[in-house]
């Protein structure tokens, strides 16, 4: 039983202490004298790599997941003959929830994970020692742009997704089911709210790219560095992002929506 | 049994340990400036962890590493960056950035510190690669590469700079005999004509003593005996004959700690 | 060469997360930014609105005319004031125009219906519109429907 204890509380203190080394390789890789010239072409490359290559399947499973919700928006509201309000089901689910939240986890599963890989290699390899005798911060030269990367990345992600979405529910609802096109955008545009709806939709997109590429980038450099370090590593990316989007949103959610 | 009076690093009184495990106990070293001085020992005794305390990335418990005067663990981050630009490192792996062609690799360090214009970058980047031998295959990445000439290429990197130091962190393991003799060379060659100080890890004691001009035996967290290579032949000790003519078992015994054999086979589980 | 296809990737990639913000703004939450060019204020009176919430679009033959742009209680009267305005291009409102609370299908949004009456003049910036028809209430409609069974 006091074995029990002790372990509980090791395991505390190990995870407080993980999360105060955390905040400070965040602290440490964003908080510097700005080098655009030097700093911009490493944030471009990873911008690339993160965001521009994540498109296929943000795209993809925005398509799809519009799809269904329009085709099963218009079996429920059918029965109450109100099958002209599936746009506005479609765009205010999408734009509030599932667009954050489905494009925060595909991107941990997607980018966050191979963020941790990437850098946990490097680090098994010696190349971050290699960089710090070589006199080059790796917080700065590594790590600061792929956090960058992953901020600006995310909401843009989300915003595709929720468009790709959009024009998913719209294909299945209005060309395939037959609704009429006007009332489709028209309840749509009447309930969807610019700042109630898209602006939280993106508070929240920018709040999770935060959150997941911190722990992505954290968990690299953070790792053991062997091959099973590495393997660990990755694997608590997708899974503490996976955990943390979704506690998050539901915080966010009730500050946002919630009469708290 | 001294080293020169000219000493580049001096080490005080170096504690160092991981968890339980002393690697270091109040150690004292000199490094000679501008000659090459071999840092020998069993594996697992710490000679990579002095390289790293040396170049800042680790901080010992207790004692100085003295760099012409600076103490470097006391240092601030920005004031270790500035240090580092004075030490070149070959790690055990080579360490390339795996991104970047074998020109670009050997490039970087003169791109990040210095502001010399490309067409100056590259006569620099060329000399160097000429100097490993290596000047075909600038475009290479380093993943085309064989082990011993990704470390040729990270020795071109490692003097980019023109460092005062260079560390060599186990620089003959795991390459075949030619590769081997190259690097022997190369690393004497380069100290000769660069004149620049060198540190060699390493227990490969054959090559090892065919350059250093001194060398330090580590042992349980000791300086176990230092000399030139000459003088470390004679030295009457269980210890040091055992490591310097390989013997399976010695002072520094074949078996780990264990309890007794017999005891160990009887016993009940 | 390789940085170049970067450069591109990511300029695409940029471009594609502005259209498509510009998508969701203007086509999916409907903010119309011409929304000041703005228009004249008409008041009507109502004994109930319903489910009337501003923003609710004000049409005339279904076609918007203008918008709900705030609900509040009369004290004197004791009855809900809207207020709404006009697009300034609608110069064709009567001062006899009627105006009733409308539902766009069984469970839709509700709006304002507008009808222009015969009278001459034009209703200006302030007027009210005096003929008002509430808000259809299912409870009222039922409760009434059983009140007339009962007392047949």
């Amino acid at each position: 039983m006091l074995e029990l204890l002790q372990r509980l509380g090791h395991k505390t203190l190990s995870r407080l202490a993980a999360i105060g080394r955390a905040g400070q390789v965040l602290v440490q890789s964003l908080v510097a004298a700005p080098q655009p010239l030097v700093m911009l072409p490493l944030v471009l490359k990873q911008i690339y790599f993160v965001g521009v290559l994540s498109l296929v399947i943000i795209v993809v499973s925005g398509g799809f997941i519009g799809m269904v919700l329009g085709l099963q928006g218009y079996t429920i509201l059918v029965d109450y003959g109100s099958e002209q309000a599936v746009g506005q089901m479609v765009a205010l689910s999408l734009v509030r929830e599932l667009a954050p939240v489905v494009a925060a986890l595909l991107f941990a599963g997607r980018a966050g994970s191979a963020l941790t890989a990437e850098i946990g290699l490097m680090k098994a390899t010696e190349q971050l020692a290699s960089l710090e005798m070589i006199g080059v911060d790796p917080l700065r030269r590594i790590v600061a742009p792929r956090l960058w990367a992953g901020f600006i990345c995310m909401p843009i992600l989300a915003i595709i997704f929720a468009v790709v979405g959009i024009w998913g529910g719209s294909l299945v609802a209005v060309d395939w089911l037959g609704i009429y096109e006007g009332s489709f955008w028209a309840n749509m545009q009447q309930s969807v709210d610019f700042y109630d709806d898209v602006l939280n939709g993106i508070i929240k997109a920018v709040c999770f790219g935060v959150v997941v590429t911190w722990i992505a980038v954290f968990e690299g450099y953070d790792c053991i560095p062997t091959s099973e370090g590495i393997s660990q590593a990755t694997t608590r990316t997708v899974v503490y992002s996976s955990l943390a989007v979704l506690g998050l949103d539901f915080i966010l959610t009730a500050l946002m929506f919630g009469e708290l | 049994m001294k080293p020169a009076d000219d000493s580049i690093i001096d080490v005080q009184g170096l504690s160092f340990s991981r968890g339980e495990r002393a690697i270091f106990d109040a150690v004292d070293i000199q490094i000679p400036r501008g000659k090459i001085t071999a840092i020998m020992g069993p594996s697992g005794t710490g000679k990579t962890t002095l390289l790293k305390l040396i170049g800042g990335q680790l901080r010992p418990e207790g004692g100085k590493i003295l760099l012409d005067g600076d103490n470097i663990p006391s240092l601030g981050r920005r004031e270790l960056f500035e240090v580092r630009e004075r030490m070149g490192m070959l790690f055990q792996s080579g360490a390339l950035f795996t991104d970047m062609t074998v020109f670009e690799n050997v490039a970087f360090p003169l791109r990040v510190h210095t502001e010399l214009p490309d067409d100056m970058i590259r006569d620099v980047v060329l000399m160097k690669l000429q100097a490993v031998g290596l000047r075909g295959a600038r475009e290479l990445m380093p993943s085309e590469l064989s082990g011993g000439m990704a470390r040729r290429v990270a020795l071109a990197r490692a003097i980019a700079l023109d460092p005062d130091i260079v560390m060599y962190d186990e620089p003959f393991t795991g390459q075949d005999p030619i590769a081997m003799g190259v690097l022997v060379n190369l690393i004497r060659r380069l100290n000769q004509a660069l004149g620049h100080t060198s540190i060699i890890v390493s227990h490969d004691i054959k090559e090892t003593l065919g350059i250093a001009d001194y060398i330090y035996l580590l042992s349980d967290a000791k300086v176990i005996a230092q000399g030139t290579p000459e003088e470390l032949a004679d030295v009457d000790s269980e210890q040091v004959r055992q490591f310097m003519q390989g013997l399976p078992d010695g002072p520094v015994p074949f078996h780990f700690k264990a309890p007794d054999y017999y005891q160990d086979l009887l016993q009940e589980l | 060469m390789r940085m170049r296809t970067v450069e591109i990737g990511v300029g695409a990639f940029m471009l594609a997360g502005i259209l498509a913000l510009v998508v969701l703004v203007l086509n999916v939450s409907g903010l119309n930014l011409s929304e000041q060019t703005g228009g004249y204020k008409v008041y009507a009176r109502f004994d109930n609105i319903g489910g009337l919430t501003p923003r609710a679009k004000v049409a005339m033959s279904g076609v918007q005319i203008g918008q709900v742009t705030a609900i509040r209680i009369d004290r004197d009267m004791l009855m809900a004031e809207v207020e709404m305005e006009i697009f300034n291009d609608v110069d064709y409102l009567t001062t006899d125009s009627s105006a009733s609370i409308l539902t766009a299908g069984l469970l839709g949004e509700q709006y304002i219906g507008l009808v222009p009456g015969a009278e001459d003049e034009i209703l200006g910036s302030g007027d009210y519109i005096r003929d008002t028809q509430s808000a259809l209430v299912l409870e009222e409609l039922i409760g009434k429907f059983l009140f007339n069974k009962v007392s047949e």
